[in-house]
């Protein structure tokens, strides 16, 4: 191995309207190298990340690879040079078999010669895959072995990895740091674009912190610890979220389910089975569980989203919802925090008075007669903007032109601010940078703690054990019992959550 | 080299210089047809956008075209800012004309005060009841509501064939089809002596003021709104998708409808074979050149019912095709799809000092 690095980046310089996405960032990654890109959402790693596999072009700047300069065009020029990556969002044909998708992505191969190229680099480095199942069947785990098996039969010499971790199990992140790890042993580099700082200390050799666009640091992640990473990463001192015991209390019930049935109207969704549960005001109640494992339905039944339930009962603070709508149940005091940000939980082209309106609208008595008092929401979102911290141009900007964290942030305020009893939340920091995600935590504990019931389903185990007070799992339709959650450890729940589908990998959902 | 960049929020500007400059350009590729033909285009542009606003009888007759066309497409503009897409309003239009105009020949010695405003009812709900059609079939067998609505057209149009070549004939006629003429209780009064232009003009000038406030202020308005750009956040927000089809499917018929009673009872005065130029078709490219914004969709009335007018001059004039009035036609609409993207996206020249905002 040289001393010259694989990959390097000189003064890096990309805007796109209204932002500077990167300026002056350098990067070197050397070969054999687990090298970490570090920053909160916003900070432009994954516009980096982007014009390294020539997804994007830099304005400014110079990349060299193996000591010479390089112009990457677009993706399949990158692929030649050696660099394979594996994005956040998966990029695959879930009606196809993983040999299909696999297939698609290459040059032109005889099948049974690809099975068995498949077969040996899947074994070689652990990866665990049957190339005759259908995507749609595969948890997301395996999804992104397959996006990684991809990679690896191109023979890179340089690979990414945009925030892997954050649809896997414990256990299949062990299994993922290995196979990274065995990777490296090779002299692959890999740049591991992540946020989460506990793994990068115990993954990395080297991490590159971004913020705003630039190249703040250069450490070695193990020298250091998750704290001092945080604070290079957001730039200011943090101050820790004790984990608050709150006294619940048990004399208002804010959401209480019994047997409920629900049949899904998603494609490939999950149907519900016997879901049972309860919290009670001043208690957070985390739903942990992979994404696709009825998540979306239990949102779309609590929220009344989805129509009245095929069986089972639904309360909200001790009222019946279950025939109930999602207008009668935000003015019997609970609010709602789906997933999906853009086109679920607000309008992109509406503007933030606009979104403010839509789930506030009853609550805060918005309208009196079918007529809207608009300067009275646009002065609400005022208040969501400043209580809350949202960066935007003004309450009159489009809920498309804020960033991901800032738009989260204004939808959880738009939320608390109507002063609910009840909150049901789904992924409250998915794809939210760590500055934000603090935030948020911070309302939902403080909401807690004035009394209401707060229902949380997070994908986010680091999530759910730092705000829950009882842990539920979701897993193929069924809620596990809740345990409180001193009583629990991360490895319990990550078993349960994959428990259904380990024992029962072949069982096809038998239609009721 | 030229670089289309999108823009972070949209451009009002580009949204309202687009129609602009979409006409402007189809008055040019006009100009140029013209050339081909062998016409002097100053001359035969003149004609077609100029003329008809020069003189009393042209702007009556404009004021006349305009009517159902901006009626018809403020209606439609509330179905298709849900992504209703009802493409039937000739249809409603027609059943409008038939429900309203019926009562007319029924009692066409009348001379009660309420004839007037009952055929305008009754054509209103004659309009809406051919756009429940589509809508009962929408929800309750998701039926493509474009096809269920565009095929009833035809079936109007033959039941208006039929209506009055058989039972509503004028028996004092000669046989030519056509019912009698409505009595004067059911006719709308003329506003200017020697003029075509009549009460319904009046009416029609209301409905933009109206569609208006109910898109800006009201909670049904931000429902059409919300429902149109993104279904899912809708039904989070508590709107039914059902209710908005019915209500801006009935919308939409209802306006046809009256559209189509107005034109029967002011313009015509009597139902006839043929009693629309294709008003309901049009009405359609009016709604997407007013941006469906109703004063938007009112100045698009008036444009296009100029080149209707001024295509009638240019065939008299001119001896130009009456083809001609549904290529502009056709022209606006494809440069207004173009101009569009730039509402979306602003064109970027590659210096690198541009970029700054």
């Amino acid at each position: 191995m040289t001393d010259q690095p694989l990959l390097s980046l000189k003064g890096i310089r990309k805007t796109f309207p209204g932002c500077v996405a990167n300026d002056a960032v350098d990067l070197d990654v050397a070969a054999g190298e687990i090298h970490a890109l570090l920053g909160e959402n916003g900070a432009g790693k994954s516009t980096l990340v982007k014009i390294i596999y020539g997804v994007l072009r830099p304005d400014d700047g110079e990349i060299r690879w193996q000591g010479a300069t390089a112009r990457i065009h677009n993706p399949a020029q990158a692929r030649q040079l050696g660099i394979g990556m594996v994005f956040q969002h998966f990029s695959l044909f879930e009606a196809m078999t993983v040999l299909e998708n696999i297939a698609l992505a290459l040059p032109r191969e005889d099948t049974s010669v690809l099975r068995k190229r498949l077969r040996d680099t899947a074994d070689a480095y652990g990866l665990d895959l049957n190339p005759e199942r259908h995507v749609y069947d595969l948890s997301m785990g395996e999804r992104q072995r397959i996006e990684i098996v991809r990679c690896l039969l191109q023979d890179p010499k340089l690979l990414i990895l945009d925030e892997p971790t954050s649809v896997l199990t414990p256990q299949e992140v062990d299994a993922l740091f290995a196979t990274l790890r065995s990777l490296a042993a090779e002299g692959r580099s890999i740049l591991y674009i992540s946020h989460k700082l506990e793994e990068v200390r115990t993954l990395c050799d080297k991490a590159t912190i971004l913020r705003a666009g630039r190249r703040v640091d250069d450490c070695i992640p193990a020298s250091e610890t998750a704290r001092s990473l945080a604070e290079k990463m957001i730039g200011r001192r943090l101050e820790p979220i004790a984990h608050q015991a709150i006294a619940k209390n048990d004399s208002v019930t804010g959401i209480s389910v019994s047997g409920l049935e629900v049949q899904s109207d998603q494609p490939h969704g999950v149907d519900l089975k016997d879901i049972n549960l309860e919290v009670h005001g001043g208690e957070i109640l985390g739903i942990a569980g992979i994404a696709g494992n009825g998540q979306v339905e239990i949102m779309g039944a609590l929220s009344g989203e989805t129509g009245a339930p095929r069986a089972g009962q639904i309360r909200i603070l001790d009222t019946d919802v279950t025939h109930l709508g999602p207008v009668e149940r935000r003015l019997l005091g609970a609010v709602f925090v789906p997933e999906e940000r853009i086109g679920h939980a607000a309008v992109a082209d509406l503007t933030l008075v606009d979104n403010s309106y839509l789930t506030a609208a009853g609550r805060m008595k918005f309208s009196s007669h079918g007529l809207i008092n608009w300067s009275s929401v646009s002065e609400f979102a005022q208040t969501v903007v400043r209580d809350f911290d949202v960066r935007t141009t003004g309450v009159d900007a489009l809920a498309s032109s804020l960033s991901g964290g800032n738009l989260q942030k204004f939808i959880v305020g738009r939320e608390i601010l109507q002063e609910p009893q009840v909150l049901v939340v789904s992924q409250p920091t998915w794809g939210v940078d760590a500055g934000a995600a603090a935030a948020i935590h911070e309302q939902i504990q403080k909401l807690a703690k004035a009394g209401a019931a707060v229902l949380m389903i997070s994908q986010d185990l680091d999530e759910i054990f730092l705000l829950s007070q009882r842990i539920a799992v979701i897993s193929q339709g069924t809620l596990s019992a809740a345990t409180p959650v001193g009583d629990a450890t991360p490895e319990d729940i990550g078993l349960l959550m994959g428990a259904r589908h380990t024992q029962e990998p072949e069982n096809p959902r038998v239609p009721a | 080299m030229f670089r289309l960049e999108p823009r972070s929020t949209r451009s009002y500007t580009a949204a309202w210089a687009s129609p602009v400059l979409a006409l402007v350009l189809t008055a040019v590729t006009g100009g140029v047809i013209f050339m081909a033909m062998g016409k002097d285009p100053g001359a035969a542009l003149y004609l077609y956008f100029v003329e008809p606003l020069t003189t009393g009888s042209g702007l009556s007759e404009v004021a006349v075209k305009a009517g159902p066309l901006v009626l018809i497409g403020i209606g439609l503009s509330f179905g298709f800012r849900a992504g209703v897409w009802n493409i039937g309003a000739e249809g409603q239009y027609i059943a409008g004309a038939i429900a309203g105009g019926g009562l007319a020949v029924y009692w066409h010695q009348s001379e009660s005060a309420l004839l007037l405003p009952a055929m305008l009812l009754l054509g209103t709900i004659g309009g809406m009841t051919c756009a429940a059609i589509p809508a009962l079939l929408k929800t309750r067998f998701n039926a493509n509501e474009i096809l269920v609505s565009l095929m009833l057209v035809y079936v109007a149009e033959l039941l208006l064939v039929h209506l009055v070549q058989g039972p509503w004939r004028n028996p004092q006629g000669w046989g030519f089809p056509g019912t009698r003429m409505f009595p004067d209780a059911g006719t709308l009064p003329l506003l200017l002596r020697g003029q075509r232009l009549h009460l319904g003009s009046v009416i029609v000038l209301a409905a933009p003021f109206i569609a208006w406030f109910v898109l800006a202020r009201t909670r049904f308005g931000f429902r059409i709104k919300v429902f149109g750009q993104a279904p899912l956040a809708a039904r989070h927000s508590g709107v039914s998708s059902g209710r908005i089809v019915w209500q801006t499917l009935l919308i939409g018929g209802g306006l046809a409808g009256l559209a189509g009673v107005i034109e029967a009872a002011g313009t015509i005065g009597q139902l006839m074979p043929k009693i629309s130029p294709g008003y309901g078709f049009t009405a359609i490219i009016v709604a997407f050149l007013g941006r469906l914004h109703p004063l938007g969709v009112l100045l698009a009335g008036i444009a296009i019912a100029v080149t209707y007018i001024g295509g009638e001059g240019a065939q008299i004039s001119a001896g130009l095709p009456k083809a001609v009035t549904g290529l502009f036609q056709g022209i606006i609409l494809f440069y207004l799809l173009a101009f569009d993207l730039f509402t979306r996206y602003r064109i970027v020249l590659p210096t690198r000092d541009t970029i700054q905002e």
